[in-house]
């Protein structure tokens, strides 16, 4: 049987085993309802529970183990001189009979013909033994639910504390997903690490990730030395923050004191829609229009502007990022209470003076806390450096030059093919390890400016 | 009694001289505001603008009208003409041989021949095939014939080969253009709606490209993310915001999400590719694993939006339920949920929005692979709208530009319609207390 039709196999027995259940309490309770402990939808639900959750953790638990156990058994069988392959050759036979298996490609020798046979007889026994472990599982569970289903049966609770588990489970997502994420670029670096020294990693000026294949080959020892990326990302973020601080700010500005409603209601949300749109669209854009827009206002002025500008990139990050700055320090800019305003104004100040000496101050750390958040973007975009900013690592800090980021190299040493043991792809672990610090460290101090700010007026 | 009248007639004079001064400081401060708005949203719409102008020619393709003689000689040499014969059979000859025949006062070279077979689509043969296949009878018959013509074609009927670079340097030479001069004279070029654009998969060649391939992966990639993420972030929400007890453990877990949701995708990309493809081996580049990897950064937005959709029902509404004898479980469940959903549904859709316009985690876990059948299922490889945009922004031909943009247009007009949905939902169930 398909699992597919396994699984809506057993979602119809747990609608029946509800029925059951339900059943079987009208009938304890002669009638009453009031008899029962529990209303009579609760000894439905959990005859369902019982029928349906322990042949689901089956089949989950069988979807695990179920490909590298046959392939073992599958091993076992092969001939010796198959069977004591090397690694990664055997990993390729495996491969390959798996094709051979899902009917892509033709086996080219008999030996692969019969592993494949084998390999399909397994894999239909196996998933025999689960239909019938899976389906009596179910009609056992929810046979023994039925059976405790008496008249003073607290069926409700069990119930009740069963979602419970399920509420509790699914609130450990979040933390199990930053564990995976620190677990997994932490080993994959450490590995990465004993390769290459961490201090010529991080201190070292020369970024050429190349690695020789063969032992005698010129001039691809590959370097690992990190600091060009630093500088690029550190260039291009600065670019977009000279771009986003200034006009998020101002428009926070205007918008929070000068706007009229009608103007704030249009203009607001029209700013927004930076936020929303994909970041593969700014990319496109700056690749497409802005990079060659650059390079031919520089050649009127008689420089040489590369065709993949940090500038550019920069330039078109920065707009993506004004909202993230405005609309915080829109947010705290409303906050600042109009007594303040209104002494300022007693004074005889105008409103900007109001604004620049009065509100700014009062809402700095929020606007701070945007900046930041703003900055951990920058430095955390993917799309727009990868589709506008170079690939060569410059260790410049000339904006008309080409210079490339931390995520783009990411994504160059990691889109393809790859091997899990080379320093190559190891080394976008690291650089996932360091971007992925950086960004926390920054996100964290934005969010306790931001939270030591909101008691003081609270 | 003068000196004070004199003090204050000396502040006077200095703030008026001074009032100009600030005044034009006060208009300058307010114009800085206007501009960086209006800057802003030049920029919006220079984008929208370049984008619409570039995607407009996308949605028109070129058609060449050629009579072809289905020769039998050519087709089914032995005679016989079973379905095997017209799969297998010589399209391109007779291709070659039509498009000859529209110059019979040229002779040509081998090489001229390669031009001219070059006015039309590689994928003219198929479409002559399936018109044979589909009717028998036009074997032996000489038909007019319309056929998809090349990507430069394409261009050149929509203006935009520049005939005054070197011939060396353009895509069409001069004979190219000449022929097809004469071609276009005999009306036998037509831009027709560009249905491969929402039919076919993708393709190396721009003419043959289509984003029906991207966008099935994009909905199976969605249909995961929605399907586990919904219940989990409202699980979380409903958890977090009603039963949770206040303490060291429920922080740990508040800052945990808050801190998700400003890590970089492509950390969650690192994710994907360690533990579900690298650990758990499930297979690269499909919806699974894109879908998986979209949840765990979708989920805190679902759940933050969640969290004060829950907080905005107010507290009568459980006191009243939990008066008259519900259990916990059954005032959330029974009472609160339901007058919390819209404002979850409004996030989750917000939540959707981003992941459908998210690529970068997806190019980690090898969703960018050049596919050109259209997936058929959540364990098959895929790719998706905004990874088809880059990989389409990256290719050479010219012809893709157009279709790049038009990709946007769709990606976007699937965001608007998203995110209109969330503002009207909003708006429609929005309930004040």
């Amino acid at each position: 049987m398909q699992k597919s039709t396994l699984v809506f196999l057993l979602l119809l027995l747990s609608a029946l085993a509800f029925q059951v259940g339900r059943q079987k309490s009208l009938k304890a309770a002669t009638g009453q309802v009031k008899n029962l402990h529990s209303l009579p939808v609760y000894y439905g639900y959990y005859t369902a529970l019982w029928c349906g959750l322990p042949a689901l953790l089956l089949l989950l638990l069988w979807l695990l183990f179920e490909t590298p156990l046959i392939t073992q058994m599958v091993i076992a069988d092969l001939p010796p001189e198959l069977a004591s392959l090397p690694g990664d050759r055997l990993s390729l036979l495996i491969n390959d009979i798996r094709n051979v298996v899902s009917g892509h490609i033709a086996a080219s020798e008999p030996a692969i013909q019969l592993a494949a046979d084998r390999y399909r007889e397994l894999k239909g026994l196996s998933d025999l033994i689960l239909s019938l472990l899976a389906v009596s599982l179910a009609v056992a569970g929810a046979a023994w639910a039925r059976q405790r289903v008496v008249c003073g049966f607290r069926a409700r609770n069990r119930v009740e504390s069963t979602v419970m588990g399920f509420l509790i489970g699914s609130s450990l997502v979040a933390i199990l997903t930053t564990i995976g994420i620190v677990l997994s670029v932490l080993f994959e670096s450490i590995r990465f690490f004993q390769l290459v020294p961490i201090g010529d990693f991080l201190f070292g000026l020369d970024w050429s990730p190349q690695v020789a294949i063969r032992a005698d080959q010129v001039g691809s020892s590959g370097a690992f030395g990190a600091i060009p990326l630093f500088t690029g990302t550190l260039l291009i973020a600065l670019i977009a923050m000279s771009v986003a601080v200034p006009i998020g700010l101002m428009s926070a500005i205007y918008l929070a004191e000068y706007a009229s409603r009608k103007f704030r209601a249009v203009a607001k949300p029209l700013l927004e829609i930076l936020a929303g749109i994909p970041t593969v669209v700014y990319g496109f854009f700056a690749a497409l229009t802005v990079a060659p827009f650059i390079r031919d206002v520089g050649a009127d002025f008689g420089l040489s502007v590369s065709s993949e500008s940090a500038l550019a990139a920069g330039l078109v990050m920065g707009i993506m990022i004004i909202p993230f700055v405005s609309s915080l320090s829109d947010d705290f800019i409303n906050a600042v209470p109009q007594s303040l305003r209104d002494g300022a104004y007693a004074l005889g100040a105008t409103q900007s003076e109001t604004i620049r000496k009065v509100v700014i101050p009062a809402a700095l750390p929020g606007i701070v806390g945007g900046i930041l958040l703003g900055v951990s973007r920058a430095i955390g975009e993917t799309m727009i450096v990868v589709m506008a900013a170079g690939l060569s690592a410059n260790l410049t800090f000339n904006p008309l030059s080409a210079v490339t980021t931390v995520t783009t190299q990411i994504v160059t040493l990691l889109v393809g093919d790859q091997e899990f043991d080379s320093p190559k792809t190891l080394a976008a672990f690291a650089l996932g390890l360091i971007l992925f610090l950086v960004t926390l460290a920054l996100n964290v101090l934005a969010l306790h400016i931001v939270r030591k700010y909101r008691e003081q007026y609270e | 009694m003068s000196k004070p009248n004199e003090r204050i007639r000396r502040t006077h004079e200095k703030v008026m001289a001074g009032l100009a001064r600030r005044r034009a400081a006060e208009s300058r401060f307010r114009l800085y505001g206007l501009a960086s708005i209006a800057g802003g949203l030049c920029f919006l719409f220079i984008m929208f603008g370049s984008i619409i102008h570039h995607a407009g020619a996308a949605f028109q393709q070129t058609f060449m009208a050629l009579d072809v003689q289905f020769d039998q000689q050519l087709l089914a040499p032995d005679g016989k003409w079973d379905d095997e014969v017209l799969q297998a059979a010589d399209y391109g000859a007779l291709l070659k041989q039509s498009l000859a025949a529209l110059f019979p006062d040229e002779t040509l070279d081998r090489q001229q021949k390669r031009a001219l077979s070059a006015l039309l689509s590689s994928g003219a043969g198929y479409e002559l095939r399936n018109i044979l296949v589909a009717d028998r009878e036009l074997l032996g018959t000489t038909q007019r014939v319309w056929l998809p013509a090349s990507d430069d074609v394409d261009l050149y009927a929509k203006g935009q080969i520049d005939r005054t670079i070197q011939e060396s340097e353009r895509r069409l030479n001069d004979q190219q253009l000449g022929w097809l001069d004469k071609i276009q004279a005999q009306g036998r070029l037509q831009k027709r709606f560009n249905r491969t654009f929402f039919t076919a998969g993708d393709s190396r060649e721009p003419e043959l490209a289509g984003i029906r391939g991207a966008m099935t992966g994009s909905m199976l990639t969605l249909l995961v993310t929605l399907l586990l993420s919904l219940p989990i972030g409202i699980a979380t929400a409903v958890y977090l915001e009603e039963f949770a007890p206040r303490n060291r453990w429920t922080d740990i877990i508040e800052v945990n999400i808050n801190n998700l949701a400003a890590v970089p995708s492509i950390v969650f990309g690192l994710l994907g590719l360690a533990v579900f493809i690298n650990f758990f081996g499930l297979t690269r580049s499909s919806p699974l694993v894109g879908g998986i990897v979209l949840t765990l950064m979708t989920l805190p937005v679902i759940i933050i939006a969640g969290r004060s959709a829950l907080k905005s029902v107010p507290p009568s509404i459980r006191e009243a339920a939990l008066g008259i004898g519900a259990s916990q479980m059954q005032t959330v469940f029974h009472h609160v949920l339901p007058l919390a959903m819209p404002g979850m549904m409004t996030g989750a859709i917000i939540g959707m929005a981003r992941a459908l316009g998210e690529s970068a985690p997806l190019l980690m876990v090898g969703m960018v692979a050049f596919i050109v059948d259209i997936p058929g299922g959540i364990t098959e490889p895929a790719t998706v709208l905004p990874v088809q945009i880059y990989l389409w922004a990256d290719s050479p031909e010219r012809g893709f530009v157009e279709r790049t943009s038009a990709a946007i247009l769709v990606l976007l007009a699937f965001l608007i319609v998203m995110n209109g949905t969330a503002v009207y939902l909003r708006k429609r169930f929005e309930r004040r207390w």
